[in-house]
């Protein structure tokens, strides 16, 4: 039997020729990503070295990568001391991979990791976020780990006792039909897993219409995989991921580039053929509630969210400026679009998309976190209903608990923004 | 003998046990005043110290889902609260075992608030009902970590160069 992405990909960083599903490893890292939550790692990462009589020095300053973006500009003073004590802490170790509260280089970390060529294929990749998953879309092995883990992998460059995971294998087929997005594709596969259904498993991608799809899409699908319970997501890398690590990423040097044997073990595989798809909403209070538009349509919403480190990217907010050109927000409910990197804010910029916004109405914020986590910008009033490209939809999600919060794609998000209500792009936009 | 304080349903999310809101709250010396900060009675009980320790939520599939905030985890932890489910989130599950959070696997598991629970490494009692389910032991790796006194303990062991004292896998 061969092996799946994973099992490869860790089997190398363990230097082992084969690891299998189910045994205990300790793989080397390859990148090892946090946000604001560092102030946490930093503080356990000390902790170790309490009473060792040894320096704290992090293992290689080159493969850990720090981004402001949960709370940016900070919302108050404790998060800005924390922002303060991480900025200190990253000179002196000498970490350069820094992205900071600067529009030259701010962005959501899921964006920044990939948009700079943080990101290898092959690799295994650490976060300390839940939808550090968006990363194996270049290939990686991308997931999500506590800021005490964190701190050991700052210690020691290896994260102890992973699990090799098991795979799920999705086979995509047809073609998308217009107005139907990956997150139309990644809400339906979640509806099918349950929010648990993936649960310590991976999910590869496999199939004509993933060869076809861009990074961006890719992004989409594998940041969500963890709301399956997923561990991660992957796809195999091909001739999109080395246009994307080139051409966008800027990336040089060799690539190590394999996909899975193609007699890999798999836990279970699922087909879905696109063509058949339709827009999906996930309704209130889990990600697992999906339902095709049709059976919301109408809800009315207070707030349109269009961003995210989900559907923030430049043909996200393509998709929504096409539908919302010309058009007007509803009155009585308020657009909010928060461009995931200031790259992709200056591409949409200079293309036009974000003056096709603020002439609808919308709010353009700066990238950044902002409405999805509900920490410090556009929280929802008690009984508001708000429609976001966000990933989650947690009760108390974008700061209110008596609030509810639906999730679709860009293009449901705007065609519902011009009606104030949740509606089909096929036939309410354009 | 532990004592029932709080059932939950499935899918309960770090959301639930700690809000977003407060995640500028790092410390877990000061996480605790934020458990369940939605739920005002549960919450308020916690901070008047009306709760023991060692008492248990129980809850079904997939405690601790979504963000991967070790707040909800060292929330749990600082008052000394066990949970039994019937399986939990890969990384809040990771996350109490890093930080020493008593988390306790029972797929069958049937109690309600208000029963007494006795926990032992391969079956919860529920002493109410006279009724027990077995526990999913823990993998040897993991286990290692929590005999080592945490994460952080056993870290440091492998940062001087030892074998953490009690690892076996
Ligand atoms: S945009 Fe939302 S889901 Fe993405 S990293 Fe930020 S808070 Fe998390």
């Amino acid at each position: 039997m061969g092996l799946t992405i994973v099992e490869k990909i860790l089997a190398k960083a363990v230097r082992r020729p084969a690891v299998r599903a189910g045994e205990v490893v300790e793989p080397a890292v390859g990148m090892a990503m946090s946000h604001e939550n560092a102030a946490l790692v930093i503080n356990q990462f000390l902790e170790i070295y309490k009473d060792t009589g040894l320096e704290p020095k992090v293992w290689d300053p080159s493969k850990i990568a720090i981004i402001f973006d949960h709370r940016v500009p900070a919302e108050g003073s404790k998060t800005a001391t924390n922002q303060k004590k991480i900025r200190a802490f990253v000179a002196q170790q000498g970490i350069k991979k820094f992205h900071d509260i600067r529009g030259d280089q701010g962005g959501i970390c899921h964006q920044i990791l990939p948009e700079n060529g943080y990101v290898l294929p092959g690799r295994v990749v650490v976060g300390t976020d839940s939808h550090t998953t968006s990363h194996g879309a270049l290939g990686a092995f991308a997931f999500g780990i506590g800021a005490t883990e964190m701190a050991s992998v700052w210690a020691l460059g290896t994260v102890l006792n992973v699990e090799v995971p098991k795979t799920i294998k999705v086979v995509v087929k047809g073609r998308f039909p217009r107005h139907v997005l990956p997150k139309d594709l990644i809400l339906y596969l979640i509806g099918q897993l349950t929010a648990e259904g993936a649960n310590f498993k991976v999910i590869e991608f496999h199939g004509p219409a993933i060869k076809t799809m861009s990074t961006s899409g890719r992004l989409v699908l594998c940041n969500m995989s963890v709301e399956a319970g997923a561990t991660s997501g992957i796809v195999p890398p091909d001739a999109e991921t080395v246009r994307y690590l080139r051409s966008e990423a800027k990336v040089k040097g060799k690539l190590d580039l394999f996909g899975p044997d193609p007699d890999a073990e798999y836990d279970r595989v699922l087909e879905v053929d696109v063509a058949k798809l339709e827009p999906m909403v996930a309704c209130p209070h889990t990600v697992d509630n999906v339902k095709p538009v049709g059976a919301v349509r109408g809800v009315k919403v207070q707030q349109v969210v269009i961003g995210s480190c989900t559907n923030g990217r430049l043909d996200d907010l393509a998709a929504a400026a096409r539908i919302l050109k010309g058009k007007s927000v509803a009155k009585g409910t308020r657009m909010l679009v928060f461009p995931a990197s200031y790259r992709i804010y200056g591409q949409a910029l200079k293309l036009g998309y974000i003056a096709d916004f603020i002439k609808a109405g919308a709010v353009v914020m700066n990238p950044g976190c902002g409405p999805c986590l509900g920490v410090h910008q556009g929280a929802l009033g008690d009984g508001e209903v708000a429609l976001a490209t966000t990933n989650r939809n947690f009760k108390g999600r974008m700061g209110n608990p008596n609030a509810e919060v639906y999730l679709s794609s860009p293009a449901v998000a705007a065609a519902s923004a011009i009606k104030g209500a949740i509606t089909d792009p096929r036939k309410g936009g354009r | 003998m532990a004592k029932v304080v709080l059932k939950l349903g499935d899918d309960i999310s770090t959301d639930i046990i700690y809000p977003g809101r407060y995640m500028a709250t790092v410390l877990p010396s000061e996480t605790p005043q934020y458990a369940f900060a939605d739920n005002a009675e549960f919450n308020g009980r916690l901070k008047r110290k009306e709760i023991p320790a060692g008492s248990v939520v129980v809850a079904g599939k997939n405690f601790g889902c979504g963000s991967s905030r070790e707040q909800a985890a060292s929330t749990l932890k600082g008052h000394e609260l066990a949970v039994v489910a019937r399986n939990f989130a890969r990384i809040f599950f990771q996350n109490s075992i890093n930080l020493g959070l008593r988390t306790i696997v029972c797929p069958g598991i049937e109690a309600e608030e208000g029963q007494d629970l006795d926990i032992t490494p391969d079956k919860v009692i529920n002493l109410t009902t006279g009724k027990s389910f077995p526990v999913e032991p823990l993998p040897k790796a993991r286990q290692a970590i929590i005999d080592a006194g945490g994460l952080i303990v056993y870290t440091r062991t492998r940062v001087l160069g030892k074998t953490p004292g009690s690892a076996k896998g």
